[in-house]
């Protein structure tokens, strides 16, 4: 293992975050607050409680996750498609690394940045309802796990994308909508039948379910399948990944 | 010792172009080999195979006897790369992206060898502005910085001087003369024959995918360094006349042209007594012009003699 590579795309990627931190601290913050008076203080007058939790605190999880998984989808997607773009993945192609140095190093770092956004949020959330967390290492747990395997598929993202607009494309057009019907900002059972059973279809809700049951003891599905879920989803982004730097696939001619 | 072995080497990109249609090059530990070769030739597309960027379709390249397929961690670990392309993160400080490098080869922080390396390079003074902010000959610098932040034993260089000023190109070749001295094997592509006939040992030809010759400097340049004295005469000769015997001149068809040949570089080249012993033989002189053999001829020629050989 050339753990020394590792590190050395982890300080690398890290330093770009450092250089913007005041961005990535400061629009989280905002989001956040936004997201409090809109669905906290405008729909949240309305809606007392979901299933004994106050409204306000039964966002925050999905709140946290909605940034967590955007965040890092694009993280670990720019991260991988920057070099590209720029020419300097002649490097990673020409240095003794093999392909997990490499995805540790860029999955890694896109992780650590989007954690850091997920415990902001958690903080500036904090600041507007009262938050007990039941479980706070399955929380940790999830949140972990959570980042690292939308890192992940941000890599593959970042090598399938060949410009910007496909980059921006997946995140845009399939995991927002899927973070925003999975559940984020209602419990499913407030759904009509026929859109509950659609949404078991939501491989998010399955995240989101599982994360909120850290915070609350509840949840649309029960935990242990939300963790496999979430353990089946990034195993899957690993083989592909792995797949892909086997056969060079986009990366090498 | 062999440094970089090449054999039976192919590249077929889809599409059916072949890049590469069998090279075979061997490249001793320690030499310098210029490989030149007109723009397509296959010069960063044999770069490129050697350092892992792209996969050859058949054949086996080892550096430092390492297969750089199936061992490619010790053969790429010996190699650095100078790319042709200004490719640099733009917003990083050039210090860190030489760090960068240093550690992705898995090679311990070294502070003191990356100052040295950039000074070397007079990069010092700028180690701290971000990459997008230096002038373009400067990014190439950073570029060599780079590749010499992990200390390589096989340094390529595609194509170093290419839009280069001149200042960059005599601090380049000091840096080469310098590794040349540690002992590092360097191959640099160019299409600039000064430069191969500047630092080469040896220099090897390429075109449409092949090699068609690799020869060493020296014996290449003094198949240059042959001239040609032209005498053209007002009346035509039957024979060259037995007092120019010694000059062991040649007549042209047309039966009105001498030609010498000499080395520019000899002591004597005999010019002077060919002049009075052509007087004293009664010939008329209606011209005189000389002409010299090229690398460029060769390279012509060469590559001339491939086409046919193509064509047939």
């Amino acid at each position: 293992m050339n753990w020394r590579a590792v590190a050395a795309i982890y300080r690398f990627e890290m330093t770009r975050f450092f250089r913007t931190l005041f961005q990535s601290f400061i629009s989280p913050v905002i989001s956040t607050s936004l997201y409090f008076v809109v669905f906290g203080a405008a729909i949240g007058s309305r809606i007392d409680t979901v299933e004994g939790v106050d409204y306000g605190a039964f966002i925050v999880p999905g709140l946290i996750m909605l940034s967590v998984m955007t965040q890092s989808l694009s993280n670990g997607a720019f991260g991988i498609y920057f070099p590209k773009f720029v020419g300097t993945i002649y490097e990673l192609l020409s240095a003794p690394v093999n392909f997990l140095e490499i995805v540790m190093g860029y999955v890694g770092a896109a992780a650590t940045k989007a954690l850091f956004i997920g415990v902001v949020i958690l903080g500036t959330a904090s600041l507007f309802v009262d938050l007990t967390i039941q479980h706070p290492l399955a929380m940790l747990l999830f949140l972990v796990l959570t980042c690292l395997s939308f890192a992940l598929f941000g890599f593959i993202i970042g090598i399938w994308a060949k410009n910007f607009e496909q980059l921006q494309l997946v995140p845009l057009l399939v995991v927002t909508p899927l973070v925003f019907l999975g559940g984020s900002f209602y419990s499913v059972s407030m759904l009509p039948p026929v859109w509950q059973t659609i949404t078991m279809f939501n491989p998010v809700l399955y995240l989101i379910s599982g994360f909120r049951w850290a915070f609350f003891g509840m949840a649309d599905v029960p935990v242990g399948v939300s963790l496999l879920a979430i353990a089946g989803f990034f195993c899957l982004c690993l083989g592909i990944i792995w797949w892909i730097f086997r056969t060079g696939w986009r990366i090498r001619s | 010792m062999t440094m970089v072995e090449i054999s039976g080497v192919k590249k077929r990109y889809e599409g059916g172009f072949e890049a590469l249609r069998g090279v075979d090059l061997m490249i001793k530990e320690g030499e310098i080999l210029a490989l030149l070769g007109p723009n397509g030739a296959g010069k960063t597309t044999l770069i490129s195979a050697v350092c892992g960027i792209t996969l050859p379709t058949e054949g086996t390249i080892r550096v430092g006897g390492h297969d750089v397929v199936t061992d490619y961690r010790a053969a790429r670990d010996l190699i650095g790369l100078v790319p042709q392309e200004i490719n640099l993160e733009p917003f990083e400080k050039v210090i860190n992206t030489v760090r960068f490098t240093r550690g992705l080869f898995g090679k311990a922080r070294n502070d003191a060898l990356i100052e040295d390396v950039l000074r070397k390079l007079s990069l010092w003074d700028k180690r701290d502005s971000a990459v997008k902010e230096l002038s373009g000959g400067m990014k190439r610098r950073v570029l060599i910085a780079k590749a010499l932040a992990h200390e390589p034993r096989v340094l390529f260089l595609d194509e170093p001087t290419a839009g280069v000023d001149v200042e960059l190109r005599r601090d380049m070749w000091e840096v080469v003369a310098e590794l040349k001295r540690q002992g590092v094997t360097i191959i640099l592509t160019t299409h600039y024959i000064e430069e191969a006939e500047a630092i080469a040992d040896r220099v090897g030809v390429i075109n449409r995918g092949q090699i068609l010759l690799v020869e060493e400097k020296d014996a290449l340049m003094a198949r240059l360094g042959q001239k040609e004295l032209r005498i053209d005469l007002s009346d035509p000769l039957d024979a060259v006349p037995p007092s120019l015997e010694e000059f062991d001149l040649t007549l042209t068809e047309d039966r009105q042209r001498l030609v010498y040949t000499y080395h520019s570089g000899a002591e004597r080249t005999g010019i002077g007594r060919l002049m009075a012993a052509v007087a004293s033989a009664g010939l008329k002189v209606r011209d005189v012009s000389t002409a010299q053999n090229s690398l460029e001829d060769i390279f012509v020629g060469l590559v001339a003699e491939q086409e046919e050989e193509d064509a047939a």
